[in-house]
């Protein structure tokens, strides 16, 4: 189906998604930034991570950090099209009894790794998470951090992307949806940052399912990767 | 007080492995020994303070211990949006455990003091803060806060007391001055000085190295209608932990400690004891001061 929002036509939403999506919608307008987030998260859900409904507690589990916590509502509509989320859940979005705020919270949410909302902890969590899961000889599971590409502006992110590519830290992901939003931009693309701290990177369409797959399975196990998936601007 | 607590910290990475210690380049050629026995649980982030916080919150998610060291200015102001998200929002915990304290390297200046650090810690919820007033009251502290599950806050200097006192944290009588006596407390390396100052006087002193949680129930099981706090960080700290202990007492508190100014002087950490009166001999004054009245009119 086509969604239309205040910016134009957008791409089709992944089928299962877009039940629980009008759901939690419940007539509200949604930003492009959330059409712009659901083909990563949905390639993500659905062809790569190694997590399900009944492993949001098993250590040999992949990891999937939303460290822009504003693009919620595409996460919790894959989540609930997977099954970590009731379907009551959707309904009343940020009320008084919901557990699903306009950023998550880890501790409400079944599957949700953290809690985030302020740019720039995501990155920073998930390099602790990936040492932390190393450091117990938990060497099958990898961390993915999803960022935006304005929320590189954060200095906490130039942190984490310096020390994982000193250290070669093989299991971290990092995923940077780039709808050319940071107001002063990244001349030469966000992957540069990470590239020249030794980090693999892929820069893809965003809206591409194939292309997202391979960039996401793309990495080397001794060097942390970053997937650029690009939207259109207005996204 | 940083020497026990990196032999202490070692021999914890070597007793258990779910320890781990996170490093922004501070004490980390100390702990060089230790980084090579446990390449994988000894972290040192380079000077990068929101990291080094940020990390130790993936650790503690994926089911380790972090103990999380440096200069109090750097662990606790500078990444303070990071305790109080990546660990208290995502309920991680870890044990922080700083040097420096309010003015250990007075030389340096201002950028390495820190007396708000308690303060800032006591915005958050469910924090134990430990002061400890002698280097030997370092290992059970450490070893108490890593064993156990919540967060908590070691605050180490170079200042100390003649002797160390053991103890769980609560109110711990140095000096009885029988029922109805003001009460002092003392916090942490303060208690020396502050026994000195009221050497003479009808006060008694009770000493904590745990401020947070601050004694409640010792403190009402021993005040009397004058109490004196005296904390060797932000004067003030614990005033409304003591207001709401005594909440139904009349009562009369002056609470002492650092000053708020940047003094934009160096000198030793001595100096700025004497500069911030928390000496025996300012300690002396501010008790006088507030005690003229009510020892006169109790006729002691």
């Amino acid at each position: 189906m086509m969604m239309t929002t205040a910016n134009g036509t957008m791409p089709p939403v992944p089928g299962p998604v877009a039940g629980p999506l009008e759901q939690l919608r419940a007539g509200r307008e949604f930003g492009a930034n959330v059409y712009s987030t659901i083909d990563v998260l949905w390639v993500l859900y659905h062809r790569v991570l190694r997590i399900t409904p009944e492993t949001v507690d098993d250590p040999e589990r992949d990891r999937f950090l939303l460290s822009k916590g504003h693009a919620v509502a595409g996460y919790y509509a894959v989540l609930a099209a997977k099954g970590f989320l009731r379907a009551g859940w959707l309904d009343d979005q940020g009320g008084p009894a919901s557990r699903l705020g306009d950023h998550p919270d880890r501790t409400l949410v079944p599957g949700v790794e953290i809690g985030s909302g302020s740019l720039g902890h995501g990155l920073g969590l998930g390099v602790g998470t990936a040492l932390g899961l190393r450091a117990q000889g938990l060497l099958t599971p990898r961390v993915y951090v999803l960022l935006g590409d304005a929320e590189l502006d954060e200095g906490s992110n130039h942190e984490a992307i310096a020390y994982a590519g000193a250290t070669g830290l093989g299991s971290l992901t990092a995923v940077v949806v780039d709808n050319h939003s940071a107001t002063h931009g990244w001349p030469g693309g966000a992957a540069a940052r990470f590239t020249v701290n030794g980090w693999t990177a892929s820069t893809v369409d965003g809206h591409d399912h194939d292309a997202l797959h391979t960039a996401l399975t793309g990495q080397h196990q001794d060097r942390p990767h970053v997937v650029v998936a690009v939207v259109r601007t207005e996204e | 007080m940083r020497d026990i607590f990196i032999d202490t910290t070692a021999e914890l990475l070597t007793e258990n492995p779910r320890t781990a210690l996170v490093l922004a380049d501070i004490s980390a050629a100390a702990f060089a020994p230790a980084a090579a026995r446990h390449p994988d649980r000894v972290l040192n982030v380079g000077i990068r303070e929101q990291l080094m916080v940020g990390v130790a919150g993936g650790l503690a998610l994926t089911g380790l211990r972090p103990i999380v060291h440096s200069y109090a200015p750097f662990l606790i102001e500078r990444a303070y949006e990071q305790l109080k998200l990546d660990l208290d929002h995502q309920a991680a915990t870890a044990v922080l455990v700083s040097v420096g304290a309010s003015y250990d390297r007075a030389a340096a200046g201002r950028t390495h003091l820190s007396p708000a650090d308690v303060s800032l810690i006591d915005t958050l919820h469910g924090w134990t803060v430990h002061v400890p007033g002698h280097p030997a009251e370092v290992p059970a502290l450490l070893r108490d806060a890593v064993a156990g599950d919540g967060s908590a806050y070691l605050r180490l200097s170079v200042l100390r007391n003649d002797r160390p006192r053991g103890g769980d944290g609560s109110l711990a009588v140095v000096r009885n001055a029988g029922p109805g006596a003001p009460l002092l407390v003392a916090v942490g390396p303060a208690l020396d000085a502050a026994l000195a100052a009221v050497a003479d006087l009808p006060v008694t002193v009770a000493y904590t190295h745990r401020p947070r949680p601050f004694d409640t129930a010792g403190l009402r099981a021993r005040a009397g209608t004058e109490v004196i706090l005296v904390e060797p960080y932000l004067a003030g700290t614990s005033s409304r932990v003591v207001s709401a202990a005594l909440v139904d007492r009349p009562h009369r508190l002056l609470a002492l400690g650092v000053g708020r100014a940047d003094l934009r002087r160096y000198g030793s950490p001595e100096d700025h004891n004497r500069w911030h009166g928390l000496d025996s001999a300012g300690l002396r004054r501010s008790v006088d001061a507030f005690l003229a009245g009510a020892l006169l009119a109790a006729g002691r």
